[in-house]
């Protein structure tokens, strides 16, 4: 038993219902998260992240498989008897309750001292920045301090792994940056294992040290942000996160044939017939020069720092370039010029 | 004949416009609230008449015979036990009917509150079918259920779980079991209120946080829904003191609660002071027990 994993999901299943009315949540995960990690489940909404997360809290019971904590079975556990405590995405803060009895609830349950409790609420709250609200009520503070509250109810128990449910969902843009880099502090700080469930790619890409994209109840890709980012190994993947050209192509002579007739030098692994090429827009250069291909211009869209090219092949399939704003050349719809893919970096697909 | 201006001014008088709005519902209140409480305060300081009525003569002998009496024979004067009695066994029949009814009340509001939106109306519509017939008609249903030859015993009889008919009707029990019934309805319709505004995701963050079944019950959900038991607690308890139909049919004549000795001393005791000073009495009570209560129930809010 591998004494670094926090929680170990064993081919985690999740059905509702029976029969012909039947719904799969979740088909056959495993997954491995390790002490002291930051890690997030990354998808779109209804595809089985936030069921996996609540099989692990124990809110639900996986229909097959088993989920281990620190190596102990605790698939069929109360969610009251696992060392592991949610931020929820509602906050869910108990409305009868000032801050600090919502932030020692927890521990008062587990039968601490009051004077256990009182001191971790005062470190707990100090942790968050909210010594000064401990006698207020949830519905006096702010959506940003409510939030903070629900993070110091969750981590004042000191559990072996923090669930985080879309926390920051709820929050504005300007607070939302500041609670991501004030998770990734909390997280440094206290040494726990988060596991952090979002739909939000780039939330994901910036905070996490690994990510599990799943999709349709499964599990697709699990990496760093630069793994999943620079080499999705689906066309899942490579869509969801960041934005994705697509060309379709066939394997000649350990070169990709795509449909203008161009051959590009895209790094193989042995793969022969069609495949499809992942293309990021900034690895797409334009010039009014000749290059490889060629193409015209028939969409351009300032973004500040950069601008985006839509550009149609040969063969009409589009292609978007991102090229930063600050080069000197600018192309207008209707210009026909000549497009280069940096191949090296192109992520080929199976079809 | 479009008139703006005087909309836009009325906000002005709003004082005596709104005095003057209210006017035929203080009136009502007055005339048909406050003034017969008013004549029944009087008449309990009156002399009572030789038949019925009164005699507008001072006198404190209405008060007097709550709490005592006089021997015919050598007016000597001692407690009056069985008024005593009959106080005593409406508060605790009340208190009782109250408890009750939240035991029942509680899983049942709870349980509509949780059906789909779709089927919650038609179990509300349940809960309101028995206000649909007279209380009288209900109650004698009530008798043919528990008397010695009615369903009740017919049943443990036939199945011989008992041997001989046990005694319900006129019994405390008898008179618990009708109020129970008669006032449930009360109970559960504040509760469903509150559980219905309930957050139900606040049961799975007290799970997380290592609250037991019980303890979510104690620490979470009961001190939100508060305002709904109390409410209903207030609305079950109160009738339930001044209630004369049930314990008159299912207590017989022996297990009197206050309304039925009021309604004796304006009825054949033809005393009215007294029962005006027992229904003074009865209304004093009932505010203080709701002092008390609420004083009691938003209290121990604060160290929850």
């Amino acid at each position: 038993m591998n004494t670094d994993i926090a929680i170990d999901a064993r081919n985690v299943g999740k059905i509702y219902g029976s029969g012909a009315g039947a719904v799969t949540a979740l088909g056959d995960v495993s997954i491995s998260i390790k002490k002291g990690e930051f890690f997030t489940l990354l998808g779109p909404s209804g595809c089985g992240k936030t069921t996996l997360l609540r099989c692990i809290a124990g809110f639900e019971t996986p229909t097959k498989g088993s989920i281990h904590l620190s190596g102990t079975d605790i698939t069929y556990d109360p969610p009251y008897q696992r060392p592991v405590n949610t931020v929820f995405q509602s906050y869910a803060l108990f409305p009868h309750l000032t801050v600090a009895q919502n932030v020692g609830f927890g521990l008062k349950m587990r039968g601490a001292a009051a004077a256990d409790v009182a001191q971790a609420v005062d470190r707990v709250l100090a942790l968050v920045k909210l010594e000064d609200f401990a006698n207020r009520l949830p519905q006096q503070l702010s959506g940003g301090q409510q939030q903070r509250v629900a993070l110091a109810r969750a981590l004042a128990p000191e559990p072996q792994v923090l669930l985080l449910d879309e926390p920051l969902s709820a929050l504005d843009l300007k607070l939302r940056k500041e609670m991501q880099s004030e998770l990734k502090r909390l997280q440094a700080e206290t040494g726990i294992t988060f596991i952090f469930v979002t739909h939000d790619q780039e939330e994901a890409l910036t905070m996490s040290d690994r990510i599990g994209v799943m999709s349709a109840g499964a599990l697709l890709q699990v990496g760093t942000p630069h793994d999943i980012y620079d080499r999705p190994t689906t066309r899942f993947v490579a869509d969801f996160i960041g934005e994705t050209n697509f060309l379709e192509g066939s394997v000649e002579d350990h070169q990709v044939r795509i449909g203008t007739g161009d051959l590009l030098a895209v790094p193989l692994e042995g793969e022969t017939g069609p495949v499809t090429l992942a293309i990021r827009p900034e690895q797409v250069s334009v010039t009014s020069a000749q290059a490889d291909m060629s193409g015209k211009i028939t969409d351009a869209t300032y973004m500040g720092t950069d601008t985006h090219y839509t550009i149609e092949l040969k063969d009409g399939s589009p292609l978007v370039a991102r090229i930063q704003s600050k080069s000197t050349a600018t192309f207008d719809v209707g210009d026909t010029v000549g497009v280069a893919i940096d191949a090296r970096a192109v992520q080929v697909l199976k079809s | 004949m479009s008139r703006p201006e005087t909309g836009r001014k009325a906000p002005r008088s709003k004082g005596v416009d709104g005095w003057l709005l209210s006017a035929p519902a203080l009136i009502l209140l007055i005339v048909a609230a406050s003034g017969p409480l008013l004549i029944v305060a009087i008449y309990s300081v009156l002399e009572k008449g030789d038949y019925s009525g009164v005699r507008w003569i001072l006198s404190g002998e209405g008060w007097f015979r709550v709490l005592f009496e006089r021997d015919i024979f050598d007016q000597t004067i001692s407690l009056a036990d069985a008024n005593l009695s009959i106080f005593w066994r409406s508060i605790k029949l009340s208190i009782a009917t109250t408890i009750i009814t939240f035991g029942f009340g509680l899983p049942t509001a709870w349980f509509i509150a949780t059906r789909p939106a779709r089927s919650r109306a038609f179990w509300l519509f349940l809960i309101t079918v028995p206000f649909w017939t007279n209380l009288l008609i209900r109650t004698f249903a009530i008798m043919e259920v528990i008397r010695n030859q009615g369903i009740l015993n017919t049943f443990l009889t036939h199945f011989g779980l008992i041997s001989e008919p046990i005694q319900i009707l006129y019994t405390d029990t008898a008179v618990l079991i009708g109020m129970t019934y008669v006032y449930l309805p009360l109970m559960v319709l504040p509760l469903y209120a509150a559980i219905d505004r309930f957050d139900f995701r606040l049961i799975e963050a007290g799970y997380d946080l290592y609250a037991s079944r019980w303890q979510v019950l104690r620490g979470v959900i009961l001190p939100i829904i508060k305002p709904g038991i109390v409410a209903g607690s207030i609305l079950v308890f109160i009738p339930s003191l001044g209630a004369y139909v049930t314990p008159r049919v299912l207590g017989g004549g022996k297990n009197m609660m206050i309304g039925n000795f009021i309604e004796l001393q304006f009825g054949q005791g033809q005393n009215w002071p007294l029962g005006a000073a027992l229904s003074t009495l009865l209304l004093l009570v009932v505010l203080v027990s709701l002092i008390v209560y609420t004083r009691v129930s938003s209290k121990d809010n604060t160290n929850g």
